[in-house]
């Protein structure tokens, strides 16, 4: 009996705790959220829990804004982290493929060049990468931003340990007996196979090139090809608290929400997917 | 028969290499290259000043000495404490948090959602965040206006003008950024712990403290290793956060001026040298770090990970079984 009481104590306690976290990381969002509703004046006269009326037109005034090109911005994210995804799922999966379904002599090797990378920070590299990309003629485009993601030790080692619990070598074999070349198999058959895992790492990669500051910000400079996060680098830049306030939480929610709806439709598979590997702060 | 014995002589190596080509190759061009460009320069005399470019001249471990002698390991330290911030809430909590949500005794309603919602810090991006901070904790923001309006204070805090403030403010965002994520991947461990180990320490009369700290600590010691070692490399990669709440400048006084924003200035000034310098530095922690992420990944299971994804498939093969 006593320790039922106790443990019903310990619950409520958890939930107060869990509610307290929760309240915490919604906080600010909904902060955001409110503040991008509501024009300068309002803003002005303190903080208000409810929303405005000012949504539109915040909306309007930050697309409308030669000096910082949100939208533009976005678009520039959006084909940056969209090509970063297709290509650096696809090049991870050949690769883990290719170390998974065939024997030569180097395959060890290979492996264990990539898994001693794994966690190698970009930016140790980042000043010759400058440098080679201005040689390469490239300073200044998205290129440089999309194609190194062909190599991403993560993502393979995700591939890999996929296909090692979901891809028999039968299938494989039954597939040439039956005459298909080693690239229709990829793409017909493993990449079907994969789906689930090339899936979740699109959302990892998309999310991690969208979030993306410290390459971009070195490579990129005319106003027409920044992404969101230089955007938003130069806004807190320029003496931005003169500046209309329902416009600057407007910019910020435009940067920050589309990758909480994309979250909230996706979470169940982003959390499932956490667990398998990548560096954290 | 002569067709059958030809296929079998068919060796498919060669689809292994030209399939693992263009990761080597894209590896080889965007990090090989750089890197040896870098420390290559790291021991010239290469930089720009004003449209005037000196050197490069070869002057061997000048950069490196002087490096040390400037304000390289006052950064360094800053990066650690901003780290240490940060990261000692967040592994608290996110053990706290992983020992409760595998606890079905608790019965803790609504545990999708507060996964969900703890771990949506974490793909906020970080420059966006740290701008709403600044927004939000400026003396004219919400905070102030909140905190005012209910007496807790009578004069606006200026958190971004002080030492404690902003390393708060730093430390605060990287714990609320990545405490869901740290708390998922230490449950997944703990429900990698076999279940009888749990029932015999029941039975043994543990009590849930007592649980916690002989049971699943000791059994998860190996992923809160792996989680260790692979925050302190993102810590040592920490710029987003500090770059764009105090503009670039570590302020007050570059008391949040961390490594990677020290390289960063080096780099839009174009400071060959030290910058190659300062990047070998970090390229021999990381590469030490590296070594024992892979120590650690290559050791029988060392996350727990593999293990607790296996026994979640035994578990569902089972209750599959047993209808």
């Amino acid at each position: 009996m006593k320790s039922k009481t106790k443990n019903r104590l310990m619950s409520i306690f958890v939930h107060l705790v869990l509610i307290l976290l929760a309240f915490m990381c919604l906080f600010f969002f909904y902060v955001l959220v409110v503040n991008c509703t509501h024009s300068h004046a309002d803003l002005q006269k303190g903080f208000s829990f409810l929303p405005g009326k000012d949504f539109l037109t915040n909306l309007d005034s930050v697309a409308n804004d030669g000096t910082f090109p949100m939208f533009r911005g976005i678009l520039n994210s959006l084909v940056v982290s969209g090509s970063c995804a297709a290509i650096c799922t696809y090049f991870s999966a050949l690769t883990a493929y290719g170390l998974y379904a065939y024997d030569f002599k180097i395959k060890k090797v290979a492996f264990t060049f990539i898994m001693a990378i794994l966690v190698m920070p970009t930016q140790v590299t980042a000043m010759g990468f400058l440098r080679l990309i201005t040689k390469m003629g490239l300073y200044d485009s998205l290129l440089p931003l999309i194609l190194p993601s062909i190599a991403s030790p993560a993502v393979f080692y995700f591939m890999y340990s996929y296909l090692e619990s979901s891809l028999p070598l039968s299938l494989v074999e039954a597939a040439r007996i039956d005459g298909s070349g080693e690239f229709f198999t990829f793409n017909r058959i493993v990449l079907p196979i994969m789906k689930p895992a090339i899936a979740v790492q699109a959302i990892f990669t998309f999310v991690g090139s969208w979030n993306n500051y410290f390459v971009p910000a070195l490579v990129i400079q005319s106003k027409n090809k920044m992404t969101v996060p230089i955007l938003i680098a130069a806004l807190r830049g320029a003496d931005y608290m003169t500046f209309d306030m329902g416009k600057i939480y407007m910019m910020i929610a435009v940067a920050i929400v589309p990758i909480i709806i994309v979250y909230l439709l996706l979470s169940k598979y982003i959390i499932a997917g956490v667990t398998l590997g990548g560096v954290k702060g | 028969m002569v067709m059958k014995k030809k296929r079998k002589n068919i060796s498919y190596a060669k689809w292994g290499y030209i399939f693992i080509l263009p990761f080597f190759v894209s590896f080889f061009i965007f990090s090989c290259i750089p890197l040896v460009d870098t420390i290559k320069y790291s021991f010239f005399e290469y930089y720009r000043s004003g449209i005037k470019e000196v050197g490069p001249n070869f002057i061997g471990l000048t950069n490196y000495i002087e490096l040390i002698k400037s304000d390289m390991v006052l950064y360094g330290a800053n990066t650690l404490i901003l780290w240490i911030i940060g990261f000692v809430p967040q592994i608290v909590i996110a053990l706290v948090l992983a020992a409760w949500f595998t606890d079905a005794r608790l019965k803790i309603k609504g545990l999708q959602f507060f996964k969900v919602v703890i771990y949506l810090p974490n793909l906020i991006m970080a420059s966006a965040f740290a701008l709403l901070f600044f927004t939000m904790f400026s003396t004219g923001g919400p905070i102030n206006s909140i905190l005012l309006s209910l007496g807790v204070i009578d004069k606006a805090i200026d958190f971004t003008g002080s030492v404690f403030g902003v390393r708060s403010l730093i430390g605060f965002m990287n714990f609320l950024m990545w405490f869901g994520n740290t708390t998922i991947m230490l449950m997944a461990a703990v429900m990698g712990i076999s279940v009888e180990v749990f029932e015999a320490s029941d039975i043994d009369g543990c009590n849930r403290i007592q649980r916690f700290f002989y049971v699943t600590l000791p059994q998860i010691r190996p992923i809160l290793a792996y989680t260790l070692i692979t925050s302190i490399i993102g810590g040592l990669q920490m710029f987003d956060v500090p770059q764009i709440l105090t503009n670039g400048k570590g302020s007050p006084d570059r008391t949040s001026m961390t490594l990677i924003m020290f390289l960063n200035n080096h780099l839009k000034s174009k400071n060959y040298g030290m910058g190659g310098a300062l990047s070998v530095y970090l390229f021999i922690i990381s590469g030490i770090l590296c070594a024992i992420v892979y120590k650690m990944t290559n050791d029988d299971d060392p996350d727990g990970s593999k293990a607790a994804a296996k026994a979640r498939k035994k578990e569902q093969r089972k209750n599959r079984r047993a209808k």
